[in-house]
């Protein structure tokens, strides 16, 4: 979640810690009191579960059914009902726009990947949606992004993929240009208030943290089976991180310039638009591009309701136990991510120049746009009227020699590796899963909520202890709570081997060039690749069981970690570097007195955003032996009696999530006040 | 260039998917375009009758029932010019398909009475689903061990031996218990109530999907490893690694009726193919095919190998096999 990222509130208590002068003794326990509060709750933790282990721990069986699932079934139900009856307002106005939808993706597959009776080809085939790609390109970012645009879309069609690849840019692109039509009005109506952010926020979190398998089903009533869903669904998913970033983009534009202008007499529309967007317009794009990529990110999902696109290869794969089949697809994606990215950012990059320079070209840029136009009018003529121009040629074919070699590696993994690795996935889930989660889920309820209420206050202070009391009361009303610990549980020991990962490896990345250029395309890939291709060779090696749920998680939430604490690291000022080496540190002592200190809050943040990352991982998780929570999620999405329980599911990880964001991030607030850099 | 709107399921208009090709024609788009000239997009106009409209077949998420629909999809679109749209989509949004008619066909059902008492009318349902018969295929469910344990243990195969073994199959998922594997949540169970009314010294875990089951078993069998688990005939896996079931009480009828109270095997499914109402009802001559569509489990395994393991494209396959018994096919279309 990105609230954390950019809306830091004034940190507050900042003078709270400030060590009093008194002796030195009390001043050392100043210090520490927090650490030794933290001991002491876990101390009496520990005594509440040997003494009362097993008792009120609210276990339910896996087809139970309360009345809080019923009511939340019926409420599903009543949704169904309407929209069967079409007598409700709200629904059939969902139903106009799914129609809507439909038909102009309906139109742009025809142009682009479908045949339309009785043309036997679509209207543009391969080169010219390359050449008007290149165009585009061109035009907006410049040669450089010509030359990455163009192989990245001819590697679509010699991995085997290229309809599936333009379906899916249909989708993500209808996704971005709704999220950001809706995303930046709300994000300015943020910016101005208050009260509208205020409002907003909450239901952004809960965008961003809901499972999208709770809403697959309701999309797929309310929007029928069809690309609107799938559009829709994505909506969901995507728009949240262009609405923040743009309300943060407009909030940080400096008060003076805004009050200079201001003293002209200018109107608020004029200011917005003259000053505000423009001056934002970096940022903006940077929303933008985190909504594209989000957005790609849902591409696997939105296959279960048959949304056109890569993700469908992928999930064939799974279905029918070809690790190279997913893998393939799942690379298609990776150089979509990679190529819509750098893209965007060559164009905000460009814009802002283009803004800077006010230039309109000079005439070698007119000459250049001459050509590449004509080119395109070319291309898109051959392309129409000649089947060699217009289906992409099967020759040559990268996808089949990297699907067998795919395979022979799961094959390798299956036979070499297997024996190996259940030592490793016994012993960690014997000495540190399982007691951790002995100790959250059967120690009786009230003990583990008010050890978990009394960490809450001790590392987030009085608004993080108020977020955890609502948070935890509506889990315990839901009536997961059981699940819940285990899931949490599961999340929390995930989130530690992130950070410890981070650390190390973003450590090594902020002091040296080469390992950063040799890791970061790793956690390009690790960011982007559906996790469904990379969940199979895990669960190859160790099994359907928590472990390889943890590991899953692992996987998709070190990248932005890692990153986070390389850029951190980075950014200590060569100055204070300089220093410490004239001093004569040693690269372990630079490290720790050092670097990492200076890098507190992006330790920090990559913290809170492990949490997240790893929260989102939970449905996928259930699928490979983890149960509990991301189980019972995709229990709801595929048997119609259990539609309740998957909502109350699916409302319980976005409630652990808020609570996490909530603790972690007030948390970290005051250990930056509290810490010697901020405080100077 | 004319754009067709997706078929929709809402209220306010009809079931749009046959009154598209309907549409076309009255619009004389269906117009066959000449000329000559080699390589021409414009000469190579698609060939087809329309007399067949558009078919709307749902592809759950098992390979068995991929083979069934495109076997049925390639006769529908080779012999009787159908459009053939597949869908891939689970069982429960398949069957909200058929009211909003987005949906037509579901090839292989498994029972499913609480998608019957909600879909199909003599079962109380809204009517939008109507049985079309058997497909042929015998759906066997069970708990099967991998080929080596029955070699190794062979009274292991007999249930009421499972507690003797229960601490090989202990995990880290089940404490001191045997661990009993089970698959995808959407999979017809009772192996929770099976476990408690049986006294077996076992603990379900949800290995949570079709992949995390056909990982754990290739696993199991290939380093030896003892493991016990849901699984389900047909299904191409058997032909990889062939499993063998472990026989619980035999079931009689009615002995299933309380889920709660159920300590007897799983009966032999009768799988058959649901249509929407509106298909059913239709003139169309994919309603013969697809009341007629009846093949062996064999049959299915060998088109779903195809697919699964010799990693052919589902049509290829489907082709492959259509080709090898066109007798059959011929039956499924005398009408």
């Amino acid at each position: 979640m990105s609230t954390s990222t950019l809306e830091r509130p004034a940190p507050d208590g900042g003078t709270r810690d400030q060590e009093p002068a008194g002796s030195p003794a009390l001043a050392t326990l100043r210090r520490h009191w927090r650490a030794a509060s933290l001991l002491g709750v876990l101390l009496v933790w520990v005594v509440a579960w040997a003494l009362f282990k097993d008792q009120y721990t609210l276990v339910i069986g896996g087809s139970a059914r309360t009345p809080v699932f019923d009511w939340l079934g019926d409420r599903s139900a009543w949704v169904e009902q309407a929209a069967a009856s079409g007598s409700n307002v709200f629904i059939n106005l969902a139903g106009a726009v799914a129609d809507l939808v439909d038909s102009v993706f309906a139109w742009l597959q025809g142009i682009f990947t479908v045949a339309q009776f009785p043309r036997p080809l679509p209207q543009i085939g391969w080169l010219g949606t390359i050449a008007v790609a290149a165009l585009v390109a061109y035009v907006a970012a410049g040669w450089r992004t010509v030359a990455l645009v163009v192989p990245c879309f001819l590697a679509f069609g010699v991995l085997g993929y290229w309809n599936d690849a333009i379906d899916l840019l249909i989708v993500t692109f209808f996704a971005v240009v709704v999220s950001c039509l809706v995303g930046i009005a709300i994000g300015v109506l943020m910016a101005h208030s208050r009260r509208v952010s205020a409002l907003v926020t909450p239901v952004l979190d809960v965008m961003q943290t809901m499972p999208p398998f709770v809403y697959l089903l309701p999309m797929s009533i309310l929007f029928g089976i069809g690309p609107a869903a799938a559009v829709m669904m994505t909506l969901i998913y995507a728009a949240p991180p262009v609405i923040r970033i743009t309300a943060h983009g407009i909030r940080s534009v400096s008060g003076p310039v805004i009050e200079a202008t201001d003293s002209l007499g200018q109107t608020g529309f004029q200011r917005l638009w003259n000053v505000e967007l423009p001056m934002a317009k970096r940022t903006i794009i940077a929303g933008i591009n985190q909504t594209m990529m989000a957005a790609l990110s849902m591409a696997t999902i939105a296959a279960y309701i048959d949304s056109p696109g890569l993700g469908q290869p992928v999930l064939d794969g799974l279905k029918r136990g070809q690790l190279g089949t997913s893998f393939v697809a799942g690379i298609a994606i990776v150089i979509m991510a990679v190529m819509l990215d750098r893209s965007m950012t060559a164009a905000g990059f460009r814009a802002e120049l283009a803004a800077r320079a006010g230039e309109r070209g000079g005439p070698f840029r007119r000459i250049g746009l001459a050509v590449a136009g004509i080119g395109t009018l070319v291309a898109l003529y051959l392309s129409h009227n000649y089947i060699w121009a217009n289906e992409f040629p099967s020759q040559p074919d990268l996808g089949t020699p990297l699907r067998n070699a795919v395979d022979r590696f799961g094959e390798w993994l299956r036979t070499d590796l297997s024996h190996l690795t259940d030592g490793i996935q016994r012993g960690f889930t014997d000495y540190a899963l399982n007691p951790i989660q002995s100790l959250f889920a059967d120690s009786p309820w009230f003990v583990t909520a008010a050890a978990i209420l009394a960490i809450a206050a001790v590392v987030g202070g009085r608004r993080a202890a108020v977020a955890t009391v609502l948070c935890l009361g509506m889990i315990l009303g839901l009536g997961l709570w059981n699940h819940a610990m285990e899931t949490l549980t599961a999340c929390l020991v995930a989130t530690v081997v992130v950070v410890l990962l981070a650390v190390v490896l973003g450590v090594l990345m902020g002091r040296s060039n080469r390992v950063d250029v040799g890791l970061r395309p790793l956690l390009d890939m690790g960011q982007t690749l559906p996790p469904f291709v990379y969940l199979v060779p895990i669960l190859i090696l160790f099994g359907p069981n928590r472990f390889t749920a943890m590991l899953a998680g692992v996987v998709y939430a070190a990248p932005v970690a890692i990153k986070l604490v390389a850029d951190g690291v980075r950014a200590v000022s060569p100055n204070t570097i300089e220093a410490a080496e004239m001093a004569g540190s040693s690269a372990w002592q630079m490290i720790t007195k050092v670097q990492l200190p200076m890098a507190r809050s992006s330790v920090l943040l990559a913290t809170n955003q492990g949490l997240l990352y790893v929260l989102s991982m939970v449905v996928i998780g259930g699928m490979a032996g983890a149960g509990a929570l991301g189980f019972d999620v995709v229990t709801g999405f595929r048997q119609s009696s259990a539609v309740g329980r998957g909502l109350a599911a699916g409302i319980t990880i976005v409630l652990i999530g808020i609570m996490l964001d909530r603790i972690t991030t007030y948390g970290a607030q005051r250990a930056s006040a509290a810490s010697p850099d901020s405080r100077a | 260039m004319f754009h067709i709107p997706f078929p929709r399921g809402n209220s306010m208009e009809p079931k749009r998917p046959r009154t598209v090709a309907a549409a076309l024609a009255g619009l004389g788009l269906a117009v066959t375009l000449s000329g000559c000239g080699g390589g021409s997009i414009e000469n190579a106009t698609a060939e087809g009758d329309t007399k067949c409209d558009d078919l709307d077949v749902a592809i759950n998420p098992w390979v068995g029932y991929e083979a069934d629909a495109h076997v049925l999809g390639h006769v529908a679109e080779t012999r009787l010019g159908c459009t053939v749209n597949y869908k891939d989509l689970d069982e429960q949004v398949s069957w909200k398909g058929f009211g909003s008619g987005e949906v037509d066909v579901v090839v292989e059902n498994w029972g499913h009475p609480e998608l019957q008492k909600k879909y199909m009318a003599d079962q109380g349902g809204d009517g939008s689903a109507v049985d079309f018969g058997s497909t042929g295929n015998e759906g066997v469910i069970g708990w099967y061990v991998p080929p080596w344990m029955a070699e190794k243990y062979p009274d292991i195969t007999d249930g009421k031996n499972l507690n003797k073994y229960a601490s090989l199959f202990k995990t880290t998922e089940s404490g001191d218990k045997g661990t009993l594997y089970d698959g995808d949540p959407g999979f017809v169970t009772n192996d929770e109530a099976l476990v408690s009314n049986l006294k077996l010294d076992y603990k379900v875990v949800y290995a949570g999907s079709e992949t995390a089951l056909i990982e754990a078993f290739r696993d199991a069998e290939k380093n030896k490893k003892p493991m016990l688990g849901y699984f389900y005939e047909p299904q191409w896996f058997l032909s990889e690694v062939e499993l063998v079931k472990v026989d619980l009480p035999e079931y009689t009828d009615g002995c299933d009726a309380d889920p709660a109270k159920v300590a007897c095997d799983y009966p032999v499914y009768d799988l058959n193919k649901v249509v929407s109402k509106d298909f059913a009802d239709s003139k169309s001559p994919a309603v013969g095919l697809v009341k007629n569509f009846t093949w062996t489990n064999e049959d299915q395994n060998l088109v779903a190998k195809y697919i699964a393991e010799d990693q052919m494209d589902p049509d290829d396959a489907a082709k492959k096999w259509v080709d090898d018994n066109a007798d059959k096919v011929d039956a499924w279309l005398k009408d």
